[in-house]
């Protein structure tokens, strides 16, 4: 039992007692709620007072047998990628608890308390370091968001919500799969010995083999991302959901993806990674390119920031994929950024759909007129979102770029492309819905922020600046961890960079020295992975 | 030093007035806009006086972005290329900033409109104080920022948020350029400091460095209005006219020529990328210049004006004159803001006004905004001893000893520079009112810095010697006395006047006898040869449309959806796995995940995997 237990369990002992507040006191289960999270929210910041900042590896790690055969143990820890994962989390669960006091007024129970479920999923996701505990959370943070769309969303919910299910089950069957798999084949579900084996040859994998299991996993995440083309549950999902439901999926669910990529994929199958990267890079660019585009054409305020969620989850895995220590601290950086400006984004226009009942952009206009405050917050989460510098999106979009950059150059110039387009959706809309002469129904509907709501979105802001601002304080222990993972993924490779042609356009060892430990696998070097053994 | 007090200043006055100013009297915003940009002056003079400029000073305040090997400091420094423009942005800026204080009195917003210009203040030092190319960056998109804020001020009519949007996405088309320039300076030379990549400058490939050179243009192009993407600066002018004159023709407009004179190292080894900026710059300030011909509203007039003097500015550049583009750049601040406030002057007596056509006559009844508007048009004309002519001389010489050819069309230029600016002075000051307003000169608040310009538009030229003052810190570069091109280029710009003068002032039927006499022609111009619409017709519409049509509707709706429910039907038969799964029953949902995980087992084994 330490503090990351603690703040794992503190949602889970609060989802318990919510179910025992009665139905008929609404307002305390809102505060239960909004408590039990704050609290949660004061403990993971004793984490980061705790973490040490100069280790790579693993940190508060728990291990207890749990299950004797097959060997499954509750083992959690934190590095530095999850330790930030988790604490976006535990950040954004108080203020999706205030977002949605007025909003919610049917069952204000039941979703509290899965509000709490949710986050308990969400936090052992990233913490878990057993590849079977992985699952079970993993399937459990699923449950809640299930029921969040389905009970509290809009018209279509039903649709969307088993839409949603069934996008990531079948995801998440391919990933079963492959963990009971590799459960015969290592004898454990441990992450560190697995990566252990690995790294001392005990554990190896034929090349067919491997690159199986890493698309087994693979497709999981990328349906979780979402990844063009599997994208299109996402846009539904988060057009009838509530909006604490799209804040939570937006912001840390979409994570659980491209973290799995970075934690299971690339360490457990590095050579299958690389070998992947120029498809699933090319991929990670149409997404970028395709999801700005097609959020310029919509109609709906929620379905443009979806599509816009498409875009910039584009940007985390081309960083992955561009194997650099750039794109990858790039990655993680832009997950955070992603979960903190995406959810403001979520966070105002669920604001504006208590106001106006409406998601349509065409019922809006001259906001600006009548709730001056409202539009400024928007207005500056809207420059966040468009990688305007000193704000977060920024500093991640910087790195992933230059990573893409280093890794190939073209890719830099095709995902570039997405940072035009994102100004293009982002602005039309600020000036469709903001901007122009205020009609009766947005004069007669659309107040200012009360207290409460300054409550929810300043942290969000402030959040936005200090990110953008000073890296400083967020990017060190995400450089160790993606280092450590650029050194894992290292091993186990079949085929010899030292061998390869240098890549075509590389200006030779100052590439190599920026793109991380080792020298950068090119396109023309991973080709060659299949005949290596 | 303290440089980081310059910035710092106008951004506390920004947030002063933007959090509190709605309940602040207009004095108290009047007092922190205005006193944190003049304390900001006060301190580039206070700083510049105590330094030794034959050396750059460098600051470091912390580390912003640190990833691998590639540290990225919040960093300023001065030296002689940023003195120049420190003193350009906080000098014209105060006046701007003063004049405002008039322009502004009557409109909604107020504290809005100078929270916003002291925003803009703060990024533009930030623009030329940093000390790398990524703090630049910083400046670069927080200018542009503010110049969608501003030139969208009136945010409820449709066109100025039009031109705002068009503004930022015109820049953003340009900052793609400007960031794959940064991301191929890092991988060349694994640092985006100034000091250190020039440093290795001269060790790279020509290829290399034309390629970044190339890419910087694309920057400076979006953020200068050049030739292809000048289009947004006309259109800016929706925004208050003060705005006009600080952001769209002093300023902010001119960060392109200051970004690629600073980057000269990297220029001048990269003679293709040059000649291209060479050729840009003299065809846009050839082109922008037969559109200034052919408008009847005075900011348009200008605002072609200021792309095509942006063009002389990069011909300097591109032939290697840099001192001689950066002396253009100060000149040209203070003429061009000049003749905008000027221009705002007259809008305000005319209580909003702005077309040519419904002016005239109004130098008896606004004399002060006349004369002191008249010495900007005889600055801008070349008219020696005043502040254009030194310094677009020193373009034109450069450019002869470049490409005769490229001193030709830029002379041709001045002489119609000379001719559009004289025809608006006479369509709006000479003849006879043709409005249907009641006249009154500015408030003297505005009149003292249209005075103070016109001061430094006359004398400008030879008080400030940019050239000499630089002469250490750019590369020398031999360009031979010519009095006889000098004697060709004042020429063209008398001519250009008195061509105007007999159009517009002898025989004023003249001027429209002609435009219908070469009808098709004058047509292509008023329209400004359509390039706004064909624009729309090959990019926007084709985007937008395609988007919708093809990629929304058609690839996701249809294909992608089209396949998954596709599949889902398929494999449920008549009633679905949908249905099951909504009944919520766990047996099914676990009879899938295990059969998943049956297949894709014997998947593995099947593959070979199994030993």
């Amino acid at each position: 039992m330490n503090l990351l237990t603690a703040v794992l369990f503190l949602p889970l002992a609060g989802f318990l007692i919510a179910l025992l507040i009665p139905r008929s006191a609404a307002q305390a289960s809102r505060v239960w709620a909004l408590a039990v999270s704050l609290v949660t929210f004061v403990a993971s910041l004793g984490l980061l007072a705790y973490f040490n900042r100069s280790l790579a590896g693993p940190q508060f790690t728990v291990d207890i047998p749990w299950i004797p055969t097959p060997d499954i143990h509750f083992h959690i820890a934190a590095d530095g990628v999850s330790l930030w994962l988790a604490l976006l989390s535990t950040f954004l669960t108080p203020i999706c608890a205030l977002i949605s006091w007025r909003a919610v007024q049917k069952s204000v129970k039941e979703f509290y308390a899965f509000l709490l479920l949710l986050e308990f999923g969400l936090i052992g996701v990233f913490l878990a370091q057993d590849l079977f505990l992985f699952y079970v959370f993993w399937e459990v943070s699923l449950v809640p968001m299930y029921f969040l769309i389905g009970i509290w969303g809009h018209e279509r919910r039903i649709y969307a919500a088993v839409k949603f299910f069934l996008f990531t089950m079948a995801g998440s069957v391919l990933m079963l799969a492959a963990i009971i798999f590799l459960y015969t084949r290592a004898g454990t579900f441990s992450y560190p010995e697995l990566i252990d084996m690995l790294a001392s040859g005990r554990l190896t994998f034929a090349p067919g083999e491997q690159m199986l299991l890493f698309l087994a996993f693979f497709v999981a995440f990328a349906i979780k991302v979402p990844l063009f083309p599997v994208h299109t549950w996402l846009p539904d999902a988060h057009v009838e959901a509530p909006t604490a439901g799209s804040i939570m999926l937006a912001s840390v669910m979409l994570k659980m993806g491209t973290f799995g990529i970075l934690h299971y994929c690339v360490p457990l199958f590095p050579a299958a990674a690389r070998a992947c990267a120029p498809w699933i890079a090319t991929l990670a660019i149409v997404g970028i390119v395709y999801g700005a585009l097609v959020a310029l054409v919509q109609p709906n305020m929620k379905k443009l920031v979806a599509y816009s969620s498409v875009s910039h989850l584009g940007f985390v895995v081309l960083g992955i994929f561009s194997f650099t220590q750039f794109g990858m601290d790039g990655a993680v950086y832009q997950m955070l950024n992603h979960g903190i400006s995406t959810g403001a984004l979520f966070a105002i226009v669920g604001l504006l759909y208590e106001r106006r009942h409406s998601l349509e952009i065409k019922d809006y206009g001259g906001v600006a007129t009548v709730a001056p405050w409202l539009s400024i917050a928007f207005l500056i989460t809207t420059l966040a979102s468009i990688g305007l510098p000193m704000l977060n999106n920024f500093v991640g979009e910087f790195l992933v770029l230059q990573g893409a950059a280093i890794a190939n150059f073209s890719w830099a110039i095709w995902a570039a492309l997405g940072v035009i387009f994102s100004a293009c959706y982002m602005l039309w809309l600020y000036q469709r819905v903001f901007y122009g002469e205020a009609g009766q129904e947005v004069r007669a509907h659309i107040p200012d922020l009360n207290f409460r709501e300054w409550a929810a979105i300043i942290p969000l802001l402030a959040m936005m600046v200090w990110m953008g601002v000073y890296s400083q304080s967020f990017l060190p222990p995400v450089g160790k961890t993606t280092a450590r993972v650029l050194e894992q993924s290292q091993v186990n490779v079949p085929y010899q960079v030292r061998n390869a042609p240098a890549h075509r356009a590389s200006p030779g060892a100052l590439t190599a020295r920026l793109a991380g430990p080792l020298p950068l696998a090119s396109a023309t070097g991973t080709t060659e992975v299949a005949r290596a053994r | 030093m303290q440089l980081w007090l310059i910035p710092i200043l106008p951004l506390a006055g920004f947030l002063i007035n933007g959090i509190f100013g709605r309940r602040f009297s207009k004095g108290m915003v009047n007092a922190i806009a205005i006193g944190s940009v003049v304390f900001s002056f006060a301190w580039v003079l206070k700083t510049l006086l105590a330094l030794d400029l034959g050396h750059t000073y460098t600051e470091r305040y912390f580390t912003w972005i640190q990833s691998g090997a590639l540290q990225i400091n919040a960093e300023f420094a001065v030296d002689r290329l940023t003195a120049i423009m420190l003193l350009v942005v906080t000098g014209v800026g105060s006046l701007i900033h003063i004049y405002s204080i008039g322009y502004m009195a009557h409109e909604g917003g107020y504290y809005r409109f100078f929270a916003y210009l002291n925003l803009f203040m703060f990024f533009m030092l930030t623009l030329v104080l940093a000390a790398n190319y990524l703090v630049l960056f910083v400046g670069w998109e927080g200018v542009g920022l503010c110049s969608y804020l501003l030139i969208g001020f009136y945010f409820d009519k449709k066109f100025a948020t039009d031109a705002g949007n068009k503004a930022f996405i015109v820049n953003r088309i340009g900052d793609f350029g400007f960031s794959l320039a940064v991301f191929l300076i890092v991988r060349n030379f694994g640092t985006l400091d100034f000091h250190g990549v020039f440093a290795q400058a001269s060790g790279a490939s020509e290829a290399t460095l034309t390629t970044i050179g190339l890419l910087l243009m694309v920057g400076a192009c979006g953020k200068s209005a050049q030739i292809p993407l000048y289009v947004w600066l006309p259109d800016a002018m929706a925004g208050p006219t003060p705005v006009s004159a600080l952001i769209h023709a002093a300023t902010m407009v001119t960060a392109g020529v200051y970004m690629t004179s600073r980057s000269w190292p990297i220029l001048t080894h990269a003679p293709a990328a040059m000649e291209t900026i060479a050729v840009i710059g003299v065809a846009t300030a050839f082109f922008a210049a037969t559109i200034g011909l052919a408008q009847n509203d005075i900011k348009k007039v200008f605002a072609y004006s200021t792309v095509s003097q942006l063009g002389y500015m990069f011909l300097g550049v591109g032939c290697g004159a840099f001192s001689a583009g950066i002396y253009h750049l100060m000149t040209h601040a203070f003429f061009k803001a000049l003749l905008f406030l000027g221009s705002g002057s007259v809008i305000h007596a005319l209580s909003g006004e702005q077309d040519l056509r419904h002016m005239g006559g109004l130098r008896k009844k606004t004399p002060w905004t006349f004369a002191t508007m008249m010495c900007a048009a005889v600055a801008i004309a070349g008219v020696p001893p005043f502040a254009g002519f030194f310094s677009k001389d020193a373009i034109l010489i450069a450019a002869y000893a470049h490409a005769p050819w490229m001193y030709w069309l830029g002379t041709l230029t001045a002489g119609m520079t000379a001719f559009y600016v004289f025809r608006a002075m006479f369509l709006a000051f000479f003849g006879e009112y043709r409005g249907h307003e009641h006249p009154h000169e500015s408030p003297p608040v505005m009149l003292i810095p249209l005075a103070i310009l016109a001061l430094l538009s006359l004398a400008g030229g030879f008080l400030f010697r940019v050239p000499a003052f630089l002469s250490s810190f750019f590369p020398a570069q031999e360009v031979p006395e010519n009095p006889a091109l000098m004697g060709v280029s004042i020429f063209a710009g008398l001519f250009g006047i008195f061509l105007a003068w007999v159009m517009y002032v002898a025989k004023p039927g003249m001027a429209d006898s002609f435009a219908d006499s070469v009808k098709g022609l004058y047509t292509l111009v008023y329209n400004k040869y359509f390039v706004d619409e064909i624009y729309g017709a090959a990019v926007v519409t084709p985007v937008v449309e395609g988007s919708r049509a093809a990629l929304w509707k058609g690839v996701d709706v249809a294909i992608i959806d089209g396949a998954a429910n596709g599949i889902g039907s398929t494999a449920s038969g008549v009633g679905g796995v949908l249905r099951l799964l909504q009944s919520g029953s766990i047996r099914s949902y676990a009879t899938w995940v295990l059969l998943g995980s049956v297949v894709v087992i014997l998947g593995i084994e099947f593959a070979g995997g199994v030993r």
